[in-house]
């Protein structure tokens, strides 16, 4: 096997661990986004450039965004209320 | 219905006539009771009063009680067993997961399953029968068209159902209601921040994104890529240019209507050309639409505005999911 691809793996499995250890959900939110960008690196090396392009734009992208917004939405952003006590 | 039933009761904002009649017979009572020598009325309430205290006190030990052992014993005992559930239960879940990948065939080998005569077919005939150099497009946008007309519906529906859930209603009388008015002043005031540096970068960036998400979709039947994947990068750089300045600057070209008539007219170009060529196909009849020169970017029949009205669709989604999360509205 191809050494990137056995480092790619790895960290692979590194962020989906880290994804659910984590207890900050921002922090979670990020490591989720790293774990779709690895997984595009992935789908690259197994020659499939059409999924890696999609994996890159909606995992690292659009559903991170989403993400964001709900935990703005739900105020799990910490120093979010440190904000709306100074206003 | 009767014009005494509980509807039109509850609608006349009214009470039954069992109601008031009940009110009476407590209020007469009541009356009646005030009239009653005063000692024997004391003594009665004294009794009732020492009662009702030593219910409480009952009451607030046995709650003390229950409160003292779910916060120590209890509490310890719940969390031990939902630790050891919840491990057992993963650990059960990933064995049997492991155990499904034993049985899978090895990566790659020859007498997979996976190798028979569909993709043969498609890797032989596919570039003569659809005219695109890309097989992956070529495959889902003309051997598996219905598929990705599904997957494109699904889209619209889950829009049609976030925005169901999620839009305020704005104008029910021509006033904005008081929420729509909260969500607007929250978001014009607190979501720009006007930061320095997102503005120059989105200023940098959301032309190179939103062209590159439009060389995507319009290369789909030439280079990797297509509808679906250039249609969630020009989602993601309206996004961006969205974060960085603000609704004002989005509402002058994509508003609610703009939204709404695109993602309804790229869908029913896409019903409209693939049921003329599943006419033609069925009925073994000329289609018409020439394949062109593989290579040129007009070739492969309908694959292009296909490819165009996908990229549309999943580009609105994506914005609209993203708006209607932020404020309830386009």
């Amino acid at each position: 096997m191809n050494p990137v691809m056995i480092i790619a793996l790895l960290f692979l499995l590194i962020c989906a661990v880290a994804t659910s250890l984590t207890r900050n959900l921002l922090t979670s939110v990020v490591i989720f986004m790293a774990y779709s960008m690895l997984m595009s690196i992935v789908w690259i090396l197994l020659e499939s450039p059409d999924l890696a392009i999609t994996e890159a734009a909606v995992g690292a992208g659009v559903t991170g965004v989403l993400f964001f917004i709900t935990l703005k939405k739900i105020h799990a952003i910490q120093g979010d209320e440190e904000d709306d006590k100074k206003r | 219905m009767t014009k005494n039933g509980r509807l039109s009761r509850w609608l006349a904002d009214s009470q039954s006539p069992l109601d008031s009649a009940e009110i009476r017979a407590l209020t007469e009572h009541a009356g009646d009771r005030s009239e009653q020598s005063t000692e024997a009325f004391d003594a009665r309430e004294a009794t009732r009063e020492r009662k009702q205290r030593e219910t409480v006190e009952l009451e607030r030990q046995l709650n003390r009680r229950v409160h003292e052992w779910s916060f120590t014993s209890g509490f310890r005992l719940l969390r031990r067993l939902y630790r050891v559930l919840a491990a057992l239960t993963c650990g059960g879940i990933v064995f049997f997961l492991l155990l499904t990948v034993n049985a899978l065939p090895p990566f790659g080998a020859a007498e997979n399953p996976y190798n028979n005569e569909v993709s043969r077919r498609y890797i032989e005939d596919g570039l003569r029968e659809t005219g695109s150099v890309n097989m992956v497009t070529g495959m889902i946008l003309d051997y598996r068209a219905f598929d990705t007309f599904g997957e494109s519906t699904v889209l619209f529906t889950g829009a049609c159902a976030v925005l169901l859930l999620l839009k305020l209603n704005d104008c029910a009388d021509g006033k904005p209601t008081k929420a729509w008015l909260e969500a607007e002043y929250d978001d014009r005031h607190h979501e720009p921040k006007n930061d320095q540096i997102l503005q120059t970068a989105a200023r940098a960036l959301t032309p190179v994104v939103l062209l590159f998400g439009l060389y995507v979709v319009l290369n789909g039947h030439l280079s990797p890529g297509g509808g679906f994947s250039g249609g969630a990068i020009m989602g993601a750089g309206l996004v961006l240019y969205l974060n960085a300045f603000g609704f004002q600057n989005t509402e002058r070209f994509f508003g609610y209507n703009t939204f709404r008539w695109t993602i309804f007219l790229a869908l029913m170009t896409y019903a409209g050309l693939k049921s003329y060529s599943f006419y033609t196909g069925a009925n073994h009849l000329e289609s018409g639409v020439s394949l062109g020169v593989p290579g040129a970017i007009f070739s492969s029949g309908f694959i292009l505005p296909l490819n165009i009205c996908v990229g549309l669709i999943v580009m609105c989604t994506m914005y609209g999911f993203y708006t209607l999360f932020r404020k309830g509205g386009l």
